[in-house]
């Protein structure tokens, strides 16, 4: 892929006009009732949870949050989610199964927030958490990445049975930065980089990491589209037994 | 003084105008705000008994609560009464007072109602009622709520409002946490929702079993809500606690609860919450 190409999708995934998710999901559902708080530390502003309506279908949304203002972003460290966040999230995650609400996760995040507080905290810890409970998670989980979905910190909301990504975003092991940070002790060859991990969504189709990729229309005018694919996919989880839909679940993620 | 910094004073301080103009006014006509003392005309806490200026929610009886949410109901468990396991001095004339008082036989009401279209468990415990403290009788009427639930596939709505377990039942009074506990628990397993709304006050073992149990927990604005009482935190451990210490505004920010909804928006929010979870959820576990 060229670098030009690169350039293309880096600027896509990070531009200003997905970092409101909120504002998507004013538009996506019909009904939408917000939730805070892990019920145990506190609330993180980069993890949004709530229940919403979507047309006849009721499902529970975990979505990441980078803000509009500045003070909204520094309070989600620019949609870096802390443990409290992976725990808001779980919570939402484990009420959901039992209410057999299927599960909506909308991504995008450079990855857990990298401070000292959080790994104090066990920021590995409550990923991990995370993975084990969604692998055996009694619910259909589908997950889709909106912009950036770097590292630990995005397979923590992505363990779904089904992944999806729009044209413009990237899945990838850690931020293009950190990768040439370690790569090349220097993380301003971000672009030089993130040619090198193939960051491009149908190599990641091709690789069967992800099931579909989204055209960036869907976001904006051709809203209807992405609903009804939701709609569609819910209606698919339908016909799946439990025993059918864990087995599937682990063999999606056996195969790599 | 200007007229208009008169009129200023007199609105800030109304019974400076009353002694300096010498009107007679029936009592009752000003209410203090417990929570922010601001003194206000009494109508102007309007219809959900709220002060204009900070929000806080009034400690109503059970059933102006209901009027508040709904008007079509089903009362049900009316014949459970307050008994007087541990012949507690003076305890059945407390409870006779608190009777007549809030035309309820113990502390909580349940029944059936219908809350925007949807049919609801809904339960609503009264503060007025020996501080809506959990006691055998609303304990067994609290329980009945949520095992009716379970078998009509009822959602539970429930309003807490309780100084905790009460004192004149002893230990039965804390099997009732337990007891709650574990119908609170069967209509999880039945897949059922269920939202608290806390409410002014919500502490002890209502706080310390089914008021945080639910699947999505509000709170009332100002609303005092905590395990041990300020009091006996203060002589027990000889520390004065900073005001606020245990309000609903700390519960959210320590992530104990969903959300702060003030009683004018919780018809909206409830028509919402309620419709969500009457849409069609995930049917693949039917094919087992």
């Amino acid at each position: 892929m060229s670098e030009e190409q690169v350039k293309q999708i880096m600027a896509g995934a990070r531009s200003e006009t997905k970092a409101d998710l909120r504002l998507l999901i004013a538009h996506l559902f019909d009904d939408w009732v917000e939730c805070h708080g892990d019920r145990v530390s506190g609330d993180d502003a980069a993890i949004i949870t709530g229940w919403a309506r979507l047309s006849n279908r009721a499902v529970a949304v975990i979505a990441t949050n980078k803000g509009q203002e500045l003070q909204e972003r520094l309070q989600t460290h620019f949609g870096s989610p802390t443990p409290t966040g992976y725990r808001k999230a779980l919570h939402m995650m484990q009420t959901a199964a039992n209410l057999k609400i299927p599960i909506l996760t909308l991504i995008n995040t450079p990855g857990a927030y990298p401070g000292a507080d959080a790994e104090k905290a066990g920021q590995g810890q409550t990923i991990a958490q995370n993975l084990s409970t969604m692998l055996q998670l009694p619910v259909p989980i589908l997950a889709i990445i909106i912009g950036e979905a770097g590292s630990g910190g995005a397979l923590a909301l992505a363990c779904a049975d089904r992944v999806w990504m729009f044209a413009q975003s990237m899945y990838t092991v850690l931020s293009p930065e950190g990768f040439a940070s370690i790569m090349y002790k220097d993380a301003h060859q971000a672009e030089k980089a993130a040619q090198l991990m193939h960051i491009e969504p149908h190599w990641l189709l091709e690789h069967q990491v992800v099931e579909a990729v989204l055209p960036e229309s869907w976001l904006k005018d051709d809203l209807q589209f992405f609903k009804s694919k939701i709609l569609q996919q819910l209606q698919e989880f339908d016909q799946l037994s439990l025993s059918n839909l864990l087995q599937q679940r682990q063999q999606r993620f056996r195969k790599f | 003084m200007s007229v208009n910094e008169q009129v200023r004073h007199f609105a800030q301080h109304p019974q400076a105008a009353l002694q300096k103009y010498h009107l007679s006014v029936p009592q009752g006509i000003f209410r203090i705000c417990p929570y922010c003392q601001q003194k206000y005309y009494f109508r102007s806490f309007g219809k959900y008994q709220v002060c204009p200026d900070c929000g806080y929610g009034l400690r109503v009886s059970a059933h102006q609560r209901l009027k508040m949410l709904t008007k079509k109901t089903v009362e049900w468990d009316t014949d459970l009464t307050t008994t007087d396991p541990l012949a507690f001095p003076n305890y059945l004339q407390k409870v006779q007072q608190a009777q007549a008082k809030t035309k309820l036989k113990d502390a909580v009401w349940t029944g059936q109602a219908r809350i925007a279209h949807h049919e609801v468990a809904l339960g609503i415990m009264d503060p007025t009622f020996i501080m809506g403290s959990l006691g055998t009788a609303n304990g067994e009427r609290l329980t009945r709520l949520f095992e009716k639930a379970t078998i009509q596939e009822l959602p539970v709505i429930l309003l807490c409002a309780s100084g905790g377990a009460r004192m004149q039942e002893g230990i039965l009074s804390l099997m009732q946490m337990a007891k709650i506990s574990q119908a609170v628990t069967q209509h999880r397993q039945a897949g059922l929702f269920y939202l608290s709304i806390l409410m002014d006050p919500t502490t002890g073992g209502v706080t310390a079993s089914f008021a945080t149990q639910a699947d999505v927990i509000w709170a009332e604005p100002h609303a005092l809500i905590g395990f041990a009482g300020q009091r006996v935190i203060e002589q027990t451990m000889n520390k004065a606690l900073p005001p606020d210490f245990q309000s609903a505004e700390k519960a959210y920010e320590r992530g104990f609860i969903d959300a702060i909804v003030p009683r004018p928006q919780q018809s909206v929010a409830l028509e919402q919450m309620l419709s969500i979870m009457a849409a069609t959820r995930w049917t693949g576990d039917c094919h087992e």
